[in-house]
């Protein structure tokens, strides 16, 4: 499936181009083309076995694809590791959410990335400056209007959406590029899930766009700006989701009807 | 969440997190047990009494810091007391029978248990190899070393240099050892390290969630083989606090410290899955068990029952620990 | 593919393990004919006693003309170690065996079934619980070796009032039960009675020892004689004195004879200490046990082998030797 993009669209933030991926005899991906565009909250759906996650893991840098090319912004790159990917400025929050329960909040924000105090205390000691890291999750919790009333409180003793609010703030703090969020409302209830999606939006809002994937659906309809579809390790359609019904979504992500060529947006 | 109402989950109107039992636990128990003592007999009270309790725990209570650093990770390391008695035989008998001088001997005595933590460190990082299997095999093979290189004989006449952490000192009315001033200060340094500073709180984020700390860029390797070898030097300073305390190089010692130290660490309320504890825990319960120990004796109770009581406390201590977590 | 030029080498391997290994076998039951086969097991090899045990036995195989095999467990209560000795010396044609057993009562089927077979079984040093579970035992009267030092610690009293200190080995360990039993009977004093001022366990380790007498100290400070289970304990008691200030003022007594502690009667930090012969114990069996295998005669019941009352300072009235004797018969590094 081609890709027309018209002369007035910018350029995608995250691209790929003709990825392929094999494990063993298995084809996870058969030259998947992918794009992201700034400001945007491109959802990624398809069925276990399309190759999703081998496309989400090939983009955030979790594996090398054996064949095609990532552009980002525009130039070539290669990500060898999910923290190479992360230093160019990709985020990721993965569905396990990788927080550790037990420290706080604040921790859990800078957890690998801690503030030291000036001079020779953060230099030599490597002494954590609690008091900004305070101050900066609070600042940053609050810009994304997420409400908890203290940083210092443990991950654990939160709620499900809360913590996945932590995760996504933590991404949206350090991510430059894009933030890519792993069924983030797959394990909450209807009244967090909204919530999240909400943070979402507030992501998008301030500027980086959000890859997201999900299999729920409805939220993806309610959030989503666009829908890259995944089937069989290519990208089957690449719809806005203003112009497509749900069935027809899910109809193209099982195989049970072929895209429309006009259907691409 | 942009309401601002009470948080889904626990309802909190503390800004900070509230103690949890397995924090505030081991201080209590302890005070109960003194004010026991204290009720029981009017000689636990002297200063010169509890001197005598800090000095006869401080060889656990420094081998037990190498373990909390350990079981924060969540790991464990049962080989810490034959390690000890290594080294503290290499140090005497470097210095009896090689004739070396003093501070040599001791260096070597610490670098020898310092390369027992590294082997543990890289079988459990390179060879991923369950902790308590390795620490296991540890175990027996510095023991049998320590057996070997002393002829199971102890080492005595040791140059005075060697036993100078167990010159005492006037505090007040009290006569202070070095070797106890020495383990506080070892406590307070690495307290201040758990607490506040980049590699202690990677130490606690790695024993809390190992999966989290890998995915955020932590190098478990990096931390695990740190840790260890950090223990190994640990208990390198245990075996010259013990051989200032005892006069002799014992091939005999630290047999029962193995279980002393996880004993200490699970009693301060430290859990053994890792990621949540203290340091000043370990500390409380190195010294509930040595009050205990000096307690029961002053009112006559038979050792036996020191015995019995530590057991109830360890598990006491668990399932505090425990039932802390459901909390979460 | 031909499959016999392929099983050929495979064969021909075999062939010659089997044959080299019935050489060795026959080897060694020629041996068995020559040579009466005699086995020692050990509760460790680590302990200084039972490596002078070794030492001994092996001294006495070599003068006898006997092929010594030994074994020991891994620790001190390492029943299971013992039973499997007990079976491979059997199958390596052992006649008699030498065991100080670990555990006493669960190392007697074991036994059995090696007295069945027609192999001789002595008791080295403890007896097993019942005793006449082996043809004889070996050992030292432990409850005598108490006696002596405890009649040693009462004549040197001189008639002050007593404030014991005991500073015991385990519960329920019973050479540590027979030794205190012992010391008390000698000294004169039942067990409860008020001159008993402190009572603490320590394994026989010397840092326990240190802390039990520390301890003691604290409870009791007018403490004056302090009976110890073995020579390490009485070192720790004698260091935790003398950091009190009191080594010179109370008197420690202790049971083992080993070197070290015999240079501890002789520096003056041990009053005087029951000394005991593993030595003597193991050629002793040794020596039975090549009669056994040479004209089927077995030892039975109870040998002392002795103990001797090591001090620099005798009481009149109570039989010893001094630390020279002791020195020269002791057990461990001299």
């Amino acid at each position: 499936m081609s890709t027309t993009t018209s002369a007035s669209s910018p350029l995608p933030v995250l691209q790929a181009r003709g990825l392929v991926k094999r494990y063993g005899n298995v084809t996870a991906l058969d030259g998947c083309d992918f794009e992201v565009l700034p400001g945007e909250i491109l959802a990624v759906i398809g069925d276990n076995g399309a190759g999703k996650s081998s496309l989400i893991k090939a983009l955030s840098g979790a594996t090398v694809p054996d064949e095609g090319e990532i552009l980002l912004d525009g130039k070539p790159v290669k990500f060898r590791s999910p923290l190479d990917a992360r230093a160019q400025g990709i985020e990721t929050v993965y569905q396990e959410l990788a927080v550790a329960p037990a420290m706080s909040i604040a921790e859990n924000l800078f957890l690998a990335r801690e503030l030291v105090k000036p001079g020779w205390r953060g230099s030599i000691f490597k002494m954590i400056d609690k008091r900004r890291m305070l101050e900066e999750a609070t600042a940053h919790m609050k810009d994304l209007q997420i409400g908890i009333r203290s940083m210092r409180q443990a991950v654990e003793t939160l709620s499900g959406g809360q913590r996945q609010g932590v995760a996504v703030a933590r991404s949206a703090a350090f991510a430059r590029h894009v933030v890519i969020l792993d069924e983030p409302t797959a394990a909450l209830g209807v009244k967090e899930g909204n919530m999240v999606l909400e943070l979402i939006r507030r992501v998008r809002d301030r500027g980086l766009p959000v890859i997201l994937i999900s299999h729920n659906m409805p939220h993806v309809f309610e959030v989503a700006d666009r829908i890259h579809i995944q089937r069989l390790g290519r990208r089957a359609a690449l719809v806005n989701t203003k112009d497509v019904h749900m069935s027809e979504a899910v109809a193209i992500m099982t195989g049970a009807k072929e895209a429309d060529v006009k259907a691409i947006a | 969440m942009s309401t601002p109402s009470a948080p889904a989950g626990h309802p909190r109107h503390f800004s900070d997190r509230l103690p949890s039992l397995a924090e505030v636990g081991p201080l209590i128990a302890l005070v109960l047990a003194c004010a026991f003592f204290i009720s029981q007999s009017s000689r636990f009270l002297s200063f010169q009494n509890l001197s005598l309790i800090l000095q006869q725990t401080m060889v656990v209570a420094v081998i037990a810091i190498g373990q909390t650093l350990i079981v924060l990770t969540g790991g464990i390391d049962l080989s810490c007391g034959m390690v000890m008695a290594f080294g503290s035989i290499i140090m005497t008998k470097f210095a009896v029978t090689l004739g070396l001088p003093p501070a040599v001997a001791i260096l070597c005595g610490i670098a020898a248990s310092t390369l027992f933590g590294v082997l543990n460190g890289v079988l459990i990082t390179r060879i991923k190899l369950p902790a308590f299997i390795v620490t296991l095999g540890t175990l027996n093979i510095a023991f049998a070393l320590t057996q070997i290189y002393s002829n199971a004989e102890s080492v005595s006449n040791l140059p005075d240099a060697i036993m100078f952490f167990g010159n005492t000192f006037k505090l007040g009315p009290a006569d202070v050892t070095y070797g106890t001033v020495l383990t506080l200060l070892m406590y307070l340094a690495t307290w201040f390290v758990l607490r506040d500073t980049v590699p202690g709180r990677h130490l606690y984020a790695l024993g809390n969630n190992a999966e989290a700390a890998r995915l955020m860029g932590l190098s478990s390797q990096k931390i695990l083989l740190t840790v260890y070898t950090l223990a190994g030097a640990i208990y390198g300073v245990a075996a010259l606090l013990s051989v200032s305390r005892t006069g002799v190089g014992d091939p005999q010692a630290g047999q029962t410290e193995n279980l002393d130290s996880i004993t200490a660490v699970v009693l301060g309320g430290t859990s053994l899955f890792g990621g949540r504890g203290s340091i000043s825990g370990t500390l409380l319960g190195a010294l509930i068990v040595g009050v205990f120990r000096n307690g029961l004796t002053l009112i006559g109770v038979s050792s036996v029952y020191q015995v019995l009581i530590t057991g109830m406390l360890v598990i006491l201590a668990v399932a505090a620990d425990k039932l802390s977590h459901r909390r979460g | 593919m031909n499959l016999n030029s392929r099983r050929l080498p495979v064969a021909r391997k075999i062939v010659s393990m089997c044959v080299a290994a019935s050489a060795v076998w026959c080897a060694s039951a020629s041996q068995a004919a020559d040579q009466p086969v005699v086995g020692l097991i050990t509760k460790t090899d680590t302990n200084p006693f039972f490596v002078k045990m070794k030492q001994g036995a092996e001294a006495a195989a070599s003068k006898d003309g006997a092929k010594l095999i030994t074994a020991a467990g891994r620790f001190d209560g390492d029943n299971a170690s013992q039973v499997t000795a007990i079976e491979n010396m059997m199958t390596a044609g052992a006649k008699a065996i030498l065991i100080t057993p670990s555990d006493t009562k669960a190392i007697v089927p074991s036994i059995k079934k090696a007295r069945a077979a027609g192999v001789m079984v002595v008791a080295l040093d403890t007896p097993t619980d019942p005793q006449d579970a082996t043809d004889a035992l070996f050992a030292t009267d432990n409850f005598k070796a108490g006696v002596l030092i405890g009649k040693y610690a009462k004549a040197a009293l001189n008639g002050k009032p007593a404030k014991i200190a005991t500073l015991d080995l385990a519960p329920g360990v019973s050479v540590g039960v027979l030794r205190h039993n012992g010391f008390l009977e000698g000294f004169g004093v039942k067990e409860g009675d008020a001159s008993i001022v402190c009572s603490q366990d320590t394994r026989g380790d010397q840092a326990k020892g240190q802390t039990a007498m520390e301890n003691c100290l604290q409870k009791a400070p007018d403490i004056n004689v302090v009976y110890t289970i073995n020579e390490p304990a009485a070192a720790g008691a004698y260091r935790a004195l003398k950091a009190a200030g009191k080594d010179k003022s109370v008197m420690i007594v202790s049971i083992d004879g080993g070197c070290e502690g015999v240079r501890n009667v002789k520096a003056g930090s041990i009053a005087a200490t029951s000394q005991q012969y593993p030595l003597k114990m193991a050629s002793l069996g040794v020596t039975a046990g090549v009669d056994y295998a040479k004209t089927g005669k077995k030892v039975t019941g109870y040998q002392d082998t002795g103990v001797t009352l090591i001090t620099d300072k005798p009481m009149s009235g109570i039989d010893s030797k001094d630390t020279k004797f002791g020195v020269d018969n002791c057990w461990g590094n001299k």
